[in-house]
């Protein structure tokens, strides 16, 4: 059942992701980015990281995508001629460069996975929740970097406010 | 059983049609939104190895990798519209400015 499962969020997951990069219409771009990004969530879910599933649909699905879809309405897009696409001979190679990617990639899996073997069976991780876990790590362990997060947030909100705003002679 | 090489193989999938968006589109947006496609698919092996290492430490940092996106990707779409009120367009190849 957990096969069939990740198999089938697996293509459609992949298959939109392609639909991603290779629809030529940005609303589209957008439209199956969405579908990924709900994708990766389920697969999250069938990860047992029931949290982070969460966070990417209320994050990456709600806002990131929500101001792509923004940007591009005020941009108006669809009205301006879109941007021309390259050559077929720039396709070959940007396509053949990824896929040498992937060929490099693997590998690498090849070493890592058989050193590792099944779920582990880890008693903390295996409980209902890891939500408070996680919880308990971030305010611990990982406090120092979730105030450097939140002031990177903060950086991030000025920088938009600044880049954003109308230029207005001084 | 799904095993950890399953994922990883996804995640590397993912992260190629990402580098193949950003290497093939001309499109500014388009461009992000395969920057963000290939965050994504880091968070996906993050993930599977939090799951199989049984180590919270990867749900932890995929955390911090969706607020570096966030704000990527904030950021990233301002320059945009910026770069779409003074040039017109968003297609990269007339935004060579920097460009050596």
């Amino acid at each position: 059942m957990e096969t069939i499962l990740f198999y089938v969020l697996a293509v459609v997951t992949l298959l939109s992701a392609v639909f991603v990069i290779f629809l030529r219409r940005p609303i589209h771009n957008v439209l199956f980015m969405i579908l990924t990004m709900i994708g990766l969530a389920t697969l999250f879910i069938l990860l047992h990281a029931e949290f982070i599933a969460m966070v990417q649909i209320i994050v990456y699905a709600g806002a990131v995508m929500v101001l792509f879809l923004f940007v591009i309405m005020l941009l108006n897009l669809e009205e301006i001629d879109l941007p021309r696409e390259p050559r077929p001979l720039r396709w070959g190679f940007g396509v053949i460069l990824s896929l040498a990617l992937v060929v490099m990639l693997f590998p690498v899996f090849k070493s890592i996975a058989p050193i590792i073997t099944g779920v582990s069976q880890n008693g903390d991780l295996a409980a209902a929740s890891n939500l408070d876990l996680i919880a308990k790590e971030l305010f611990t362990t990982y406090l120092l970097p979730f105030e450097i997060a939140s002031f990177l947030l903060l950086a991030a909100i000025i920088g938009t406010v600044v880049i954003g705003r109308k230029l207005t002679k001084s | 059983m799904v095993t950890l090489e399953h994922y990883l193989v996804l995640s590397a999938l993912l992260f190629a049609l990402g580098i193949a968006g950003v290497m093939l589109r001309r499109n500014l947006i388009v461009i992000l939104m395969s920057l963000e496609l290939m965050m994504n698919a880091v968070n996906l092996s993050f993930v599977a190895f939090s799951r199989y290492l049984g180590s919270i430490e990867g749900q932890i940092f995929v955390l911090f990798v969706m607020v570096v996106a966030a704000a990527e990707v904030a950021v990233g779409l301002a320059i945009a519209v910026a770069v779409f009120k003074q040039r017109g367009t968003i297609n990269i190849n007339d935004i060579s400015l920097l460009k050596w």
